[in-house]
């Protein structure tokens, strides 16, 4: 097994686990925390497939800014832990048989696949800040100021919402 | 010989984690030393001065006391993120330090390519902003987890301190950034090297050899003032406020994990001095023209002095083991200072990492001076300074910079 796949499945374990992880966990914080580690894992997985850029941006945003807000509102607000109620009929009588549905369905197409992509290539030229900032701004920068836009819009509301009491 | 050639990627790394590791550690253990004197003679006190002579075993005593000092565990906390902070913070301190290259030069073990630093990866910067989003975890859970309103208030304050003080700091360095065109910090050395004008091509000042430099001072500014709000030092210390919040995030902690929260303390400020050397002041380039190579006798002109000095003091000492260590120490740093005369090849390979550690020092300097002179900003004058003042400003460098920038590149 080359090194490569092994840190693979090392990352990939670490991002399943923790997403098992915050799902299971009834303390908000150490669900928060949970996601941190699935956010680092998904960011190595971008580094081994060579696209470092994104690397990096999904840590300082996602593992950064994202979560630290997360962590901050959950300490502000004190929450405490979650208390487990009994599970309610839909969940058990729809929702199981529904996930193990999805998991097969998802399964059963991997397995079908006959798609081989190619495997990335982690090579020497690797993509220079330029190169990039033109893509951003020349072939997709209708996506990227509509997403731009998207958060505007999700400030303005933030701001209409706490002012509301005034 | 094969064995080697074939893991020469994995076992260089780790010999220069090791390294790099070692001298850090030391080197905060000083600083921690070195910010006890200055401060003390700020305030006209002698400052540690019974442990060794002039207090130069102080940090080892200090270290030995964090070891053996009882761990009592406070009541009610969360246990797993408890002991999770500190070491989340002195590892992502300590991390950040891999990317920083010290010095110029790059040579190939067996077959493996490295240089002075412990990787150089052509994101370095982003990798680098990447550990400061991660690094308020470690105050942030300190905080929460100790189950104290004084740590839960200095946990609070340091998150939204560190996620405002973010924003600037990454903002600040657009500038630099729209100048080099990449993210790799050798590369924005490099590109501030303009060998006829020695420190005029630095970014500070802006005259890079390809013409399209503009003076980042705004940047530096806005850079400097936010990477002390990210590392809590006065004057933005509020986190740990001793007369408001005893001691902040890390009140509840004591003995090893105290320590290691104050290691890594100690870490980013000199992750930081490095960084805004590297950005800024041209890292390993020499302040002065390339033709001037009588300069290269600089750092024998320090040393020299310095050891005749301390070998001179040295023999007035009060005590017998004062008047042994201190000469041999002066003349220690004299015999380098004289050997790098005698072996011009040594001395010409040190130079860059000469000037790039005197760049550090003075960085480190300032944060101690600013300790000793500072008092500590008011909560709400941080946040409006911050978001109100100094974000438009790191805003409007970028707007500045990258206009010029266009202007000169056509």
């Amino acid at each position: 097994m080359s090194g490569a796949l092994v840190i693979f499945f090392v990352l990939a374990a670490a991002a399943v686990l923790s997403s098992i992880n915050l799902i299971v966990q009834r303390h908000p914080i150490h669900s928060a925390l949970s996601l941190v580690v699935v956010m680092v894992a998904l960011a190595g997985l971008y580094l081994l497939m060579g696209a470092e850029f994104v690397a990096a941006v999904q840590i300082i945003v996602y593992g950064g800014a994202i979560m630290v807000l997360f962590i901050f509102v959950i300490m502000l607000l004190n929450a405490g832990e979650e208390e487990r109620t009994n599970f309610s009929k839909l969940a058990t009588f729809a929702g199981i048989p529904l996930a193990v549905a999805v998991t097969g369905l998802i399964g059963a197409a991997i397995a079908r696949s006959t798609l081989v992509l190619p495997a990335p290539q982690p090579s020497g030229a690797l993509t220079s800040t330029r190169t990039l900032s033109t893509l951003l701004f020349s072939e997709f920068v209708y996506p990227f100021e509509l997403t731009s836009f998207l958060i505007l819009v999700a400030i303005l509301g933030a701001v209409v919402l706490a002012q509301r009491e005034n | 010989m094969s064995f080697l050639t074939e893991y020469a990627f994995i076992i260089i790394p780790i010999i220069k984690v090791a390294i790099l590791a070692f001298v850090v550690l030391t080197v905060d253990a000083y600083l921690t030393w070195l910010e006890r004197k200055v401060i003390a003679h700020i305030q006209a006190r002698w400052g540690p001065h019974r442990v060794g002579p002039h207090g130069l075993m102080q940090p080892l005593a200090d270290g030995l006391k964090f070891i053996f000092k009882e761990d009592p565990l406070p009541t009610n906390v969360d246990k797993t993120t408890y002991f999770l902070a500190p070491f989340l913070a002195l590892t992502l301190s300590l991390t950040a330090l891999s990317v920083i290259p010290f010095g110029p030069q790059q040579f190939t073990l067996f077959g493996y390519q490295s240089g002075i630093g412990v990787a150089e990866v052509n994101i370095s910067l982003l990798v680098l902003f990447a550990i400061t989003a991660l690094a308020v975890y470690g105050v942030a859970l300190a905080g929460w987890s100790s189950n104290s309103k004084y740590s839960l208030l200095g946990g609070l304050r340091s998150s939204a301190q560190m996620i405002s003080y973010e924003l600037t700091l990454t903002l600040s360095v657009v500038g630099v950034l729209l100048i080099a065109g990449t993210f790799s910090l050798r590369d924005i050395i490099q590109q501030q090297d303009n060998g006829q004008l020695g420190l005029l091509g630095w970014n500070i000042f802006g005259f890079s050899k390809d013409g399209v430099g503009f003076t980042q001072i705004i940047g530096f500014l806005c850079f400097y003032i936010a990477a002390i709000a990210e590392t809590n030092r006065v004057p933005f210390d509020l986190p740990e406020a001793e007369s408001e919040l005893v001691a902040g995030f890390h009140t509840e902690y004591s003995s090893m994990k105290f320590a290691m929260f104050f290691i890594s303390e100690y870490t980013s400020m000199i992750t930081i001095s490095c960084l805004a050397t590297i950005l800024f002041f041209g890292g390993w380039l020499s302040p002065f023209p390339a033709s001037w190579t009588f300069t290269h006798y600089l750092p024998s002109v320090v040393l020299i002095p310095l050891g005749l000095w301390v070998i001179f003091d040295g023999t007035r000492y009060e005590n017998v083991l004062g008047r042994i260590v201190l000469p041999g120490l002066g003349a220690v740093m004299a015999a380098i200072g004289a050997a790098l005369i005698v072996f011009p090849v040594v001395n010409d390979a040190i130079q860059g990492v000469f000037w790039f550690l005197s760049k550090v020092f003075v960085f480190l300097f300032v944060y101690i001076w600013m300790r000793g002179t500072l008092p500590r900003f008011r909560y709400d004058q941080l946040m409006s300074f911050g978001w109100k003042f100094l974000l438009p400003v790191s805003i409007a460098n970028v707007i500045l910079t990258s206009a010029v920038v266009l202007w000169r590149m056509h």
